[in-house]
């Protein structure tokens, strides 16, 4: 991991822009948002190809979908609970069940949105957008990762809800590291515990594993960067081969990541797993840091909840 | 094959309302009441308007039709069975398990079935993704949309027509079928259009005001919609909600009503003895007896 930071908004501002210039049936829809959500680059460089929908959230999902039927690959952005909360049945209705090429990429959300409070964090996107049949779903973890996942879902049909950060992240891989959908990634080989993190959590589950070695604890982190379909082989293998399992996700512990992987075990290899994320509240005002310690999902507290765990 | 005889395309929506009361009776569901309102606006669009092959359901350069207002399906499916996109038989599979013609339209499903629809406001929104589409290529084709009245209560309609206007779609015609009537009742009483022309109007669109059942002021209107250039057209159509089967025109209870035997029967009797009565108009007429 580097110590460089940066928010995988934009990665996806440049990424975006890149990819109009390969694909010209990209087109790009923004709720004016577009300085937030970084999609003003792709507007700089296509503005034929640029639709600002105005504050109108469920007119953008449903044009987006007008534009798919026409053989066009629209990436819709907003932030997340603009996305998955306000347009919820356009997006179900006439993208998911269609099963249209449009991709949501909303960024802002979690916790770490931070100061605008608890109804810009958006806590219960990744539930919503699993639960719909055809619908993928993608978090990126850092700069490299998002720049994949940009490119990789032109190519493959279909819905795909990709989530993204307004907090700066440190940069995890290196140029040129290889990554594939539905396939997640393990990082390190520890025996004792496996965290499976998602998104900007990624970072702090690597944070927590340097700490935790120190101590003499063995550690192996997953990024899980694709929630759906999910890895089913890479956690059952885990949970044979490390047996404490955590899961850590800017997210309710309902309907997330935690939920995704404790179905996988339910029904292959039920064993104990401690999910860490926010637990059935809404958030509050304050910076990105403040609010991942004080909702205790910061590598610190990953650390605490392992050493709790008795191992 | 443009169609432009008035009594040949009074015999297609006629037929397209035959179509269906077998649906729905066969179906023993749907929504008959508003699907035979728009029978005409079906008519005029996929015989004499639109620029459709059903042998080539996917072509590129076709123009599109969105049906917004999805739970009329039944007008759409018999509709393209009268234009030869499927066999009018499998008209009595609707709703059924397995069918193609499920409640509300799935265009995975059918062939011809431009857009998936069903939960109300969405439609407009779609139509204008493919209106931009189709300037963005350069393609040419028309998108039309056909919206319930009591479908402009949902507010995305109003953003869409906000989209529409800005993006100046000409290319794009939305039709209101405006049988005045919903679910719980009159739209008056249960949340009032009022000024439905003037809403429009200072949404930027063209506003056509036509007798919606009329297949003359239809063909007149989608005609001059072409002509108007760097806005989208409205065409509101005044329609009788239940048009041709006596006992359902006008009443709301026939929204998402199914006939029984008798009413089938009653219903099939009447729009058989208005088949009768247009072939002899077409006839006098070609002997110019009128």
């Amino acid at each position: 991991m580097q110590d460089i930071k940066k928010a995988t908004r934009e990665s996806y501002g440049e990424a975006l822009a890149k990819l109009g210039e390969e694909n010209k049936n990209i087109v790009v829809l923004d709720a004016d948002l577009s300085s937030a959500t970084k999609t003003c680059e792709f507007a700089k460089k296509f503005p034929d190809r640029f639709f600002n929908m105005g504050i109108a959230e469920q007119d953008m999902m449903a044009t987006a979908a007008g534009f798919a039927t026409c053989d066009k690959i629209p990436y819709a952005s907003t932030f997340a609970v603009f996305a998955m909360g306000r347009a919820y049945d356009q997006i179900r209705n006439s993208i998911c069940y269609p099963n249209l090429n449009v991709k949501i990429c909303a960024t802002h959300a979690g916790l770490t949105v931070g100061e605008d409070g608890a109804t810009h964090q958006m806590l219960e996107d990744i539930a919503l957008a699993r639960v719909l049949p055809n619908m993928k779903v993608i978090c990126a973890s850092d700069d490299i990762e998002c720049k994949w996942a940009v490119q990789e879902i032109s190519k493959i049909p279909g819905p795909v809800y990709l989530r993204l950060a307004r907090a700066k992240t440190n940069i995890i891989y290196e140029e040129g590291q290889r990554f594939e959908i539905g396939k997640g990634i393990q990082i390190g080989e520890g025996k004792d515990a496996t965290i499976i993190a998602t998104g900007i959590c990624v970072a702090e589950a690597i944070k927590a594993k340097e700490i935790l070695e120190n101590k003499g604890i063995s550690i192996r982190v997953i990024d899980m960067h694709t929630i759906k379909p999910i890895d089913k082989n890479l956690i059952i293998k885990c949970a044979k081969e490390t047996k404490n399992l955590f899961t850590v996700e800017d997210h309710s512990i309902i309907g997330g990541l935690g939920s995704a992987v404790c179905e996988v075990l339910a029904d292959e290899y039920p064993i104990k797993v401690t999910r860490i994320g926010v637990k059935d509240t809404f958030g509050q005002s304050g910076t990105a840091e403040e609010l991942l310690d004080y909702y205790k999902i910061s590598a610190k507290y990953i650390v605490q909840e392992i050493e709790n765990g008795k191992m | 094959m443009k169609i432009t005889n008035k009594y040949a395309i009074e015999k297609i929506a006629n037929d397209i309302r035959i179509g269906i009361i077998e649906e729905v009776y066969y179906g023993q569901s749907g929504h008959p009441g508003g699907s035979l309102s728009c029978a005409d606006i079906m008519a005029v669009l996929y015989f004499n308007q639109m620029n459709i092959d059903p042998k080539r359901p996917s072509a590129p350069e076709r123009d599109r039709f969105v049906l917004s207002k999805g739970h009329c399906s039944p007008a759409l499916y018999s509709t393209l069975a009268c234009k030869g996109y499927f066999d009018k038989k499998e008209l009595q599979t609707f709703r059924k398990l397995g069918s193609r013609l499920q409640g509300h339209p799935d265009k995975n499903k059918l062939p011809g079935v431009d857009m998936t629809s069903g939960s109300l406001g969405q439609g407009l929104s779609v139509a204008n993704g493919m209106a931009l589409s189709s300037k963005l290529n350069h393609d040419g084709y028309r998108v039309y949309c056909l919206l319930g009245d009591g479908e402009l209560e949902e507010g995305q309609v109003w953003e869409a027509a906000m989209s529409s206007n800005k993006y100046k779609l000409d290319n794009l015609c939305v039709i209101v079928d405006y049988n005045g009537l919903q679910i719980d009742g009159n739209i008056e009483e249960v949340k009032s259009l009022k000024h439905i022309y003037d809403k429009f109007k200072s949404f930027g669109f063209n506003v056509i005001s036509i007798d919606g059942n009329n297949v003359e002021e239809l063909i007149a209107s989608f005609d001059l919609a072409k002509q108007i250039k760097q806005r989208p057209t409205v065409v509101i159509a005044k329609t009788t909600k239940g048009k041709g089967v006596s006992f359902m025109e006008g009443k709301a209870q026939w929204h998402g009503k199914s006939p029984n035997d008798e009413e089938y029967n009653i219903a099939m009797n009447e729009l058989r003895e208005k088949e009768h009565s247009i072939l002899e108009m077409q006839k006098k007429d070609s002997e110019g007896g009128i």
